[in-house]
């Protein structure tokens, strides 16, 4: 393969664990922006979906797709109990409080998995190998046609929930100004319940993918993807969605060019880089507007 | 001049404590795993009150003082091993190292604030630790052999010994108050004429330059460092202890490396439980008790030696 | 006790094409008594900060001892002289009083990082200077009982005072205070009142305040600016703000 051909399967790889990144951080951003906790656990909360759609598809023998909606399902449950134990509690605390809850939470669900799953890495089935499209020597493999389509409608459905249903014009208000939504009749807790839920869930839709593409999970496994996932969430701007998508799409493919063409080493520190050098420059990220600190 | 009586009593105390530790270990009463964690523990000590007087006194979220750990370590083995440079030049010169790379790396991220600065630094922390990997001349990421084992209990103990006695005496100077009345308020800090920006570097290189000389401990403690002994999950560690501790108390800082590295090795069979029962403790403590054990409490404000004093000089 | 101690010419603020406080002239004489009024949003407190270098202005000049202070960082302005207090009471509330003071001494400490580390030469001198200086302005603020108290357990009114005392320890020249009298009974607010008078004559202080409560703007101030969209609408002494049409327009709205 030549450069730009080497390039371009760079880009269709970058695009395709952007799109997992999106995902997760979608529910980073949402969670962000209702009350701007820095979820930690998030990242474990995709790896507790990954589990769950690996048991679905060895123990319960099913397909893929509908492994990926129970995962969704359980794990969204499991974010909505998340957030009652854990932060519900100190939703008048300091951040700092619920940062370390939250840090607290992820190495619970860490290790609490380790214990019931053992440490060792589970190989997860090899599935829809057969297909691939080929464009010219560029190959999309079955994997990536099946990220790619389940976060394209994934993110059209959240769209849709978030720009015309009820609850989702609930979540806008209560992420825009939670105090004057609740006067204005919003019930918060409910709100902030329902985003935990999505936000959990779509986790859960990149865990069981990316255990499909990767062949691999472990306990551990959401802890990187989980911090990346933040880094995109704060590059597109906290808070916005379409910039959580877009933020995820070019960590992800800055992330295969750098591993494509300097050094797979050095991937986990361009991300990381990418974060400092955003937070530095403009902390509010792409989509964001700066704003200051009242005195 | 009371307070430097309570020194004196203090130095008393710690040096009858090590003549006892020292004698246990010389005889062999404890053995060669307690030893080793023995040893750890005051490492961990130094690790934890460092990162305190950056995340407890000054209120500046860190996540990254495992990289500048790491700085300390490879420094003060690169030093010793192939330049055969005395223990303590090694040490000093891991310190500064991580000193200087802290107050580099403080002087623009510690603009952000709260969790913004917490995930920054651990970014940081894991840049570093990245860079080491791709570092041929000190092993990559195989790690760096052949250390000479130069760390025992009283090495550790006395520079322990002597960064509490900093950090002591720094929080309870005009430089310290100032730190302190940033992670108070920092508006009002500015206003009463402190300059927020150096303070925050200020504490931020000292802390940095205490994780480089525990890095340099912890280093000759083995025969092989590799920089996975540095990892983010390192700082979250010493987070750990800082926050069980108490958030702006080195006594808390102490009780609480005593304690996470006692119940550490006590469990090194069970990792999991050990893990589960710590982020138990993180998630109830913020519950009930946010400001730590100890909160911002000293065993040395005890009025217990003023009194004993007191009574002393009043019967004179 | 004579001349101009501040002075801002043709000041702009812009937050984000919002003008917060534009064309501001203004100017304090040294030992003089004058109040900043005008309704909520005016644009009172963004003056405080242009005058302490939280905002650096979008435009103009703001002179202060005879040299410009733009550009300066808040703490640079507090060692020239000004000291201010908050709106929204920012005492370091987990520390005692006497340690809220003692930080406002800061400016003025000499030992280095090292003398106070290792407790060498003036170290104990200094501090004991700063803690019998501490003590000394606190019983004239009536605190002296509550020394080792924790600040955030002092009563409402007693919080304000120390809020006041604190700004005194870092030695102004020009102390500003913002809504001193928010929160207070009207007998707290006389008591007040007096105070202010008594500290300006006591540290040969100028004095610039806001406040919302007229009869402590009336009763103790030599002139008034009056604020409205950011711009000064009226200045004068008490009785002719008082009489003044446009801002008894600003304060009860259009009909006459």
């Amino acid at each position: 393969m030549d450069f730009s051909q080497q390039f371009f399967q760079q880009m269709i790889n970058g695009i395709s664990l952007g799109s997992i990144y999106a995902l997760i951080a979608l529910g980073y951003t949402m969670i962000y922006g209702i009350i701007k906790l820095i979820n930690f656990a998030h990242g474990d909360i995709y790896m507790v979906g990954a589990y769950i759609g690996f048991f679905a598809i060895t123990q319960a023998q099913i397909h893929i797709f509908p492994a990926i909606l129970i995962s969704m399902v359980v794990t969204g449950i499991l974010g909505i109990l998340v957030e009652r134990l854990a932060y519900k509690p100190l939703r008048h605390a300091p951040r700092i409080s619920v940062l370390i809850t939250a840090i607290g939470v992820s190495f619970f669900l860490e290790y609490t998995s380790m214990y019931f799953v053992s440490p060792t890495p589970r190989t997860f089935p090899a599935m829809l190998g057969g297909v691939s499209i080929h464009v010219g020597e560029l190959v999309i493999n079955g994997q990536q046609l099946t990220i790619l389509g389940v976060t394209i409608l994934l993110m059209a459905i959240l769209t849709y929930v978030v720009q015309k249903t009820k609850i989702g014009k609930a979540m806008r208000a209560a992420s825009f100004d939670t105090e004057t939504a609740e006067l204005m009749g919003v019930n918060a807790d409910r709100v902030i319940s329902f985003t935990f839920c999505i936000g959990s869930a779509l986790a859960a839709a990149a865990g069981v993918m990316v255990g499909m593409y990767y062949n691999s999970i472990d306990p551990l496994m959401g802890i990187m993807p989980g911090l990346k996932a933040f880094v995109a969430a704060v590059l597109g701007g906290i808070g916005i969605l379409p910039g959580a998508v877009v933020g995820g799409l070019i960590l992800g493919i800055i992330e295969a060019l750098v591993s494509g063409f300097i050094s797979s080493t050095f991937r986990d520190a361009a991300a990381f880089a990418i974060l400092i050098l955003v937070l530095l420059i403009k902390p509010s990220g792409i989509f964001g507007k700066n704003t200051r600190e009242k005195v | 001049m009371g307070k430097r009586r309570n020194d004196i009593i203090m130095l008393g105390f710690s040096l009858v404590l090590f003549a006892l530790l020292q004698g246990a270990i010389s005889a062999k009463l404890i053995g060669s795993f307690w030893t080793l964690n023995l040893t750890l523990i005051g490492i961990n000590i130094i690790l934890a009150v460092s990162l305190n007087l950056i995340n407890g006194y000054t209120g500046q979220f860190s996540l990254g003082h495992a990289g500048f750990m790491a700085v300390g370590a490879y420094v003060g083995v690169v030093l010793t091993t192939n330049f055969h440079v005395p223990f303590i030049i090694a040490l000093l010169a891991g310190g500064a190292a991580a000193g200087v790379l802290g107050c580099l790396i403080g002087l623009p991220t510690l603009r952000l604030r709260g969790d913004y600065l917490a995930i920054a630094t651990l970014g940081l922390g894991e840049i570093i630790r990245i860079v080491i990997m791709n570092i041929e001349y000190v092993g990559g990421a195989a790690g760096f052999k052949g250390i000479p084992h130069h760390t025992n209990f009283a090495w550790v103990f006395f520079v322990m010994l002597f960064t509490l006695f900093f950090i002591k005496n720094f929080v309870n100077s005009a430089h310290g108050r100032a730190c302190i009345a940033i992670r108070e308020n920092e508006i009002a800090a500015e206003a009463m004429g402190v300059n927020t920006t150096k303070y925050k570097v200020t504490a931020f290189t000292l802390g940095a330059a205490f994780a480089g000389v525990a890095g340099g401990l912890f280093a000759h403690c083995f025969y092989l460092i590799s920089p996975n002994s540095f990892t983010f999950m390192q700082s979250f560690n010493y987070l750990i202890m800082v926050v069980l501790g108490g958030l702006g108390s080195i006594t808390g800082s102490i009780a609480g490396a005593f304690f996470v590295t006692f119940i550490s090795a006590a469990l090194a069979n069970w990792p999991e439980f050990r893990m589960i029962i710590f982020a138990l403790m993180l998630i109830l403590l913020m519950f009930y008790r946010p400001q730590g054990l100890f909160g911002y409490i000293e065993l040395t404000n005890f009025k217990i030696f003023d009194k004993i004093f007191r009574r002393k000089e009043a019967r004179q | 006790m004579s001349g101009e101690l501040l002075r801002a010419t043709n000041v702009s603020q812009v937050f984000g094409g919002l003008k917060a406080v534009s064309d501001f002239n203004f100017y304090i004489n040294k030992g003089e008594l004058v109040g900043l009024i005008g309704p909520n949003g005016a644009g009172k407190t963004t003056a405080f900060n242009l005058f302490t270098g939280v905002y650096t202005p979008t435009e103009g000049e703001i002179i202060f001892g005879g040299k410009s202070i733009v550009g300066l960082k808040p703490y640079q302005i507090t060692e020239r002289g000004i000291a201010r207090t908050f709106q929204n009471i920012r005492l370091f509330s987990e520390l005692s009083v006497i340690d809220n003071v003692k930080i406002a001494y800061h400016s003025r400490v000499k030992c280095g990082l090292f003398e106070s580390v290792f407790r060498l030469g003036r170290y104990f001198a200094e501090e004991k200077k700063i803690a019998d200086e501490g003590r000394k302005l606190l019983k004239i603020f009536k605190l002296e009982d509550k020394i080792n108290e924790t600040a955030k357990n002092l009563p409402y009114g007693a919080q304000r005072r120390l809020e006041i005392a604190r700004a005194l320890a870092t030695k102004p020249k020009l102390l500003l205070l913002d809504e001193p009298a928010a929160g207070m009974n009207p007998q707290e607010t006389n008591e007040l009142m007096e105070m202010i008078r008594w500290i300006r004559d006591e540290f040969s202080l100028t004095i610039l305040l806001i406040e919302h409560d007229m009869s402590l703007v009336m009763g103790i101030c030599q002139r008034i600016y009056v604020l409205e969209y950011g711009a000064v609408i009226a200045t004068g002494t008490p009785t002719e703000i008082q009489n003044n049409p446009d801002v008894i327009k600003a304060y009860l709205g259009t009909e006459e």
